[in-house]
Order: C-alpha cells, then structure tokens, then sequence
C-alpha cells in the first residue's frame, strides 16, 4: 500500500505544490498529472525517498522502488550489457544471471555491446527501462516513460505495465502526452502549482 | 548486500581504467609539480633534502584532491548517484566502493610513484621506507575526507576550488603528521609516534567518513 | 504534551513568532550588557592594569585578541551543535542561528588574527609569526570561509543549510585534532615562543579585564546572533501570517 497524505514541499520558503493526498493498492497505477513545472517530478522523487517531505506523511510499501526519470542511469563508457549486468547484479542476491532475455524482451540486444554513448536517444530509453525487468515486484516510479520512444517502443511500455499489473505490483507513473493504457486499475492524481491566493 | 559493494567497485574500476586521462593526469600532476620545485628553489641538494617531505606530501595531496571532484560528478549528473541511493543497500557501503576505487586508482599509484619523487629531491635513503609508509596510511585519508568535500560539492559551479577549500584544512593534521615523521626520519629519528597518529587517524576516517560522505550526498541530491 | 516548563520554552521558542517576539525584548538588554562589561573591561585593561614587565604597553591588546580567539572557537562550537539539531530534528530555528552565527565567528577570527599580528609587531619585529595560536586560529579561518562559500555555493537556503551542517559537523570533530597537530608541529619547529596570554602564572590584575572582555563579547554575539537571526526569519517568513501580524504589531507578544 502506498499512501500519500497531505504531502507538501518547499522550495525557497515556499510551497511547490498544494498538499497531495493519494492511495495506491495492489496491482493499481496511478497516473499522475498536471501542469508543466507544478512539481511532478518532484512528487516522484519525493515517493522514491531521493527528496524528504516539507510535511505530510508517507507510507511506502515494503517492496523496493525501481525509478525510472528523465536522467536516465546509463554510464556512457560502459557498454549497453556491462551497464545492465551492473544494475542486474544490483537488484539481486543470486550470483551474475545472463540477461540476455532481458535485453531481447527490451529489442536491444543487437546493441549489447556498444557503448551507450552511441545510442540514440530512443535506444537508451529502452536501456532504462530494461532495469524494471529486474525488478518485478517494485514500486515502478516512471517519470514519461513513453518520451523518446518510437510505436514499438510505446506497444512495449504497455505491455510491461500490463505484465505488471498481473503481478498484483504498483505503478506510479507521470505521463504528458500519451495515456496509460485504459485495462489497467487505473487511479489519478492531479498535482496543482502553489498559487499565492491562499 | 555483499554482491552491490563488488559489483560498484568492478564498475567503477572499470570505469576509472577505460578512461585513462581519468587515472594518469593526476600522475603527470604529481610528477609536474614535484619537478617544478627544484626548478623554482634551485638544485642546491640540501636543500632540496629538507623540503622533499613537504613537497611530496603537498604534491600528493594536490594531485589527489583534484582527481575528487570527478568522483561523485558523472554519476550525479547522469542520473546513476540517485539509482544507488534507491535501494535497500547502505549507501555508506556503496560509497566506500568508489572511494575504495578511487584509492586503487589515484593512491596506490602515488605511493608506487614516491621512491622516483624521493630520489629527485635528495632524500636519504633511510627516510624512503617512512615515506612510503606515511603515503599508505595517509593516501586513503586523502580519499576518504576529500570525498566528503566532493560530495558536499558535487553538482555546484566552481566545485573544484571549493572543493580544495573545503578540504584543505581538515587534511593540515595529515600533512603534518606526515611531513614531520618523514623528516625526523631523515635527521635519524624516530617516527613511531607520528605513524601511530596517523594509523589513528585513518581508523577514524573509515570509520565515520563513508557516513558523512553518504548523508552529504543525500543532501547533493535534495 | 509535558507541562514540564523547559520544554515548553523549547517548544515555544521553535514558533517563528515567539522566537521574533522574545529576542526582540532580549537584543536591548545583551547590547547594554555589552557596553557595561566592555567599558569596564577596557578600563580597567587599558588603564589600570600594570605594565608587563617583558613587553611593556603592547601587550594590551590581548585583552581583545583572547576574547576574540575564544568566541572564534566557541562559535564553531555552536554552528556545529546548531547544526546537529537542524539535520537531526529539522528545526528551523537552529537552521538559522547556525546560519547567522557564521559571519560573526569568521569575524571574530579575522580580529583574533590581525590583533595577534599587530601585537607581533613590537614584540617580534615582524607582523606575522607561525605560532601554534596564530597558524589553529588560520585554519580555523579557513574553516569558516569554507562554511561560507558553500552557503553561497548553493542557492536553495535550506539546501544550502543542510550542508553547511554536515560540514559544520565534520569540521568540530577535525578542530581538536588540527590544534593538537599544530601545537606538535610548533613546537618542533620554533622552539619555546613567548606565549601570547603570558605564562600559565598570569597576574591577577591582568587576569580579571581578561575574562570581563571575554563575557563581553559573549553579549555582542548574542545581541548580533538574535538581530541578524531575526531579520532571516522574517525574510524566509514574509508570506506568513505571524510575518504580517508582527509588521503591524510589533512588539506585541503572539
């Protein structure tokens, strides 16, 4: 269960957002919106534990989080498998694993061995979001997941939402112009700006 | 818990070792500054002798203060400082496996270095073993506070020099404790009493500054 | 919620409008404690104390260098406890007092340092020596201007704060250590030098202005501390309605 109550943040003295208050159980994913800059990013990394509260409280579920944001976690001089084996051998206890499946589910295995400063945009965004498929029964934590993807991108993001909800685990995603797909148990939050008409 | 530690460490050496300007500037400074001395003061060989503890010493913790500011900056910047700080894993753990690299990389090499740096400036022979020694115990101190200082700068504008200022004056025990043992040496004393302090000291910074070096990040990345 | 009264002092002093009301009453009060006991202490330093036999009129200025010196030292002292409670407990007040407090005590050290000087002058014939006072009140300068650049360093204040913090902490638990490593390197390099408060067996009549300027000062950073933390927290405030309560009552207690 994740519940957010009342939670606020300042910046410079002043409140970034108006208080947010939101409930996410098993299997749901809550969409979050609102303005550009009103401070949903900021909520996210508030729910992933990087940024404490101004107040409020928070009550994160006990799974671990998989955050995925707009400064995406790839080391450009690594290579596209020496990164993900990293962040395999990060999220579990087991010895190394092969993750080739992995980077075939993600469509990037041609890539596995070129160093990720040479992908395009598109490609890294896939070398991301491979690390959910490390983490399967996290709270995923998406800042636009969709952005940057082409159509068979977009149809991957889907299904491993999908897949995720099935699990009975927790998404919480922020997404400007695509919509999350309708057959998931879908709640929304709406993140209004401070305005000083209080 | 085990298996994040060895993994960040291989990554990071990993890292540290592709880019080699990365791990050799800081060298060829090393090597640099120490040469621009007899340059500046003269090749008189007394004097040199008597100022090749602190000029070493100054040398190093330069050469070494420098190479921080890289140290937490790309993986701030990239985004993978905030993937380390999501997990269930202390960060304090993780934080020593790239101030650990970071010694590998930068440390072990100047205390390699020291006997070519020891010979140019004069010193005698007896005071070698006291300087390598003074370098073992004193490099990962370098890395250890410095990586404070890295972290607290990590991300601003002018990170470098603050940096160095934030850093240099908690290092002035080190460089003196050091210096004045190599020196006694030197003059046919003991430095029993200055290892024994710097030992001391390097116990405590492992000991409290990974923590510091963690909450300081946290702090960064707020 | 205890009725034990300290604690509810504490817990009062932590809202923003108490804490502006209070040291209000309290600023007039620390500066006229100041100017009483730095009148007498001067007096009696300046004029009434006897000439030292070994270095005549000179050495006077001890009697702001020491106090100067001391409050150099204990304000660190302070900013780092400050600090502790701000990082533990997120309490904004000891955000801002640490804050506060840090020019003053770069302040008092400059002047700790440029009497010592001044006071080498006559007595050394130069007007600088590395001493093992002057070299720990150096770097604890060096200290204080890192705490400060790092202040600037960051522009979101509380950021900024948290930093200062932790270095702030990071810094006390170096200072006994970096006194300690001073004091051995003086003293393997320069041999005995004359002390500059004296010998451990100081006079009496030189003693006492002493320790009066040192409370002395102690008022002065009280009455600047609670000034410059009063206009912080009202900056910080100013959209708040205690802020705008207090600008149109001032002086009335919340």
């Amino acid at each position: 269960m994740l519940i957010l109550n009342n939670i606020t943040l300042e910046r410079y003295y002043e409140p970034v957002f108006e208080p947010v208050s939101a409930q996410l159980g098993a299997g749901e994913t809550l969409m979050v919106t609102g303005t550009n800059g009103c401070g949903k990013t900021t909520l996210i990394r508030i729910i992933a534990g990087l940024l404490d509260a101004s107040s409020g409280k928070m009550q994160i579920p006990e799974q671990a989080v998989a955050y995925v944001g707009h400064y995406l976690g790839l080391k450009d001089t690594l290579t596209v498998r020496e990164n993900l084996q990293f962040y395999a051998r990060f999220s579990t206890t087991e010895g190394d694993r092969d993750i080739t499946p992995e980077l075939e589910r993600m469509q990037i295995l041609p890539l596995a061995d070129q160093p990720a400063r040479s992908l395009s945009a598109g490609q890294r965004k896939r070398c991301a979001l491979a690390r959910l498929l490390f983490q399967p029964d996290a709270l995923w934590l998406l800042d636009e997941p969709y952005a940057n993807l082409d159509a068979d991108g977009l149809s991957l993001v889907d299904r491993l939402l999908r897949e995720h909800k099935a699990r009975g685990s927790m998404a919480v995603v922020v997404s400007h112009n695509r919509l999350v797909p309708d057959d998931l148990d879908i709640k929304t939050l709406e993140v209004r700006a401070w305005s000083d008409e209080q | 818990m085990n298996n994040s530690f060895i993994a960040l460490l291989r990554r990071d050496f990993l890292m540290i070792l592709r880019n080699k300007s990365e791990w050799l500037q800081p060298l060829f400074f090393l090597v640099v500054v120490v040469s621009l001395f007899p340059l500046g003061l003269g090749p008189g060989p007394t004097l040199l002798a008597r100022i090749a503890p602190g000029v070493i010493w100054i040398a190093a913790l330069l050469a070494s203060v420098l190479s921080l500011d890289q140290l937490f900056r790309s993986d701030y910047e990239d985004g993978s400082l905030e993937q380390l700080m999501l997990g269930n894993q202390s960060l304090s753990l993780l934080v020593f496996a790239k101030l650990l690299a970071h010694w590998l990389t930068t440390g072990l090499p100047i205390i390699a270095l020291s006997p070519l740096l020891a010979v140019w400036l004069n010193l005698p022979m007896e005071a070698f073993p006291t300087l390598v020694k003074s370098l073992i115990l004193g490099t990962p101190v370098l890395t250890l506070v410095g990586g404070i200082g890295a972290a607290l700068t990590v991300g601003l504008r002018g990170g470098g020099q603050l940096l160095a200022l934030l850093v240099f004056p908690l290092l002035v025990p080190i460089l003196i404790f050091a210096t004045m043992g190599v020196s006694a040496v030197a003059g046919g004393m003991e430095a029993s009493a200055h290892m024994g302090l710097m030992f001391a000291y390097l116990i405590m910074s492992l000991t409290l500054a990974p923590f510091a070096c963690a909450a300081a990040l946290r702090i960064s990345i707020s | 919620m205890t009725k034990n009264p300290i604690m509810l002092f504490i817990h009062k002093t932590g809202s923003p409008g108490y804490f502006y009301w209070l040291s209000g009453k309290m600023i007039p009060w620390l500066w006229a404690a100041f100017f009483i006991f730095a009148a007498w202490g001067l007096y009696q330093g300046l004029f009434v104390a006897p000439t030292d036999y070994l270095q005549g009129e000179s050495y006077r200025i001890i009697y702001i260098h020491v106090a100067s010196a001391w409050m150099s030292m204990m304000i660190y002292g302070i900013m780092a406890v400050m600090g502790f409670i701000a990082l533990v407990w997120h309490i904004r007040i000891a955000e801002i007092l640490m804050i506060s407090s840090a020019p003053i005590g770069a302040a008092f050290t400059i002047i700790a340092l440029a009497t010592g000087s001044l006071w080498g002058k006559p007595t050394w014939g130069t007007y600088w020596v590395w001493d093992a006072r002057l070299t720990s009140e150096l770097v604890l300068l060096f200290l204080y201007l890192g705490i400060l650049g790092l202040h600037a360093a960051i522009e979101e204040p509380r950021k900024a704060a948290r930093a200062v913090a932790l270095l702030a902490i990071v810094g006390i638990v170096n200072l006994p250590i970096i006194h300690f490593s001073v004091k051995w390197w003086n003293t393997l390099h320069q041999g005995s030098t004359i002390n500059l408060a004296g010998e451990s067996t100081i006079d009496i009549s030189m003693l006492v202005p002493m320790l009066v300027m040192a409370i002395a000062t102690k008022f002065f950073y009280g009455a600047v501390l609670l000034s410059r933390a009063r206009v912080l927290l009202l900056t910080q405030d100013l959209k708040k309605q205690w802020a705008a309560r207090t600008i149109k009552n001032p002086g009335v207690k919340p």
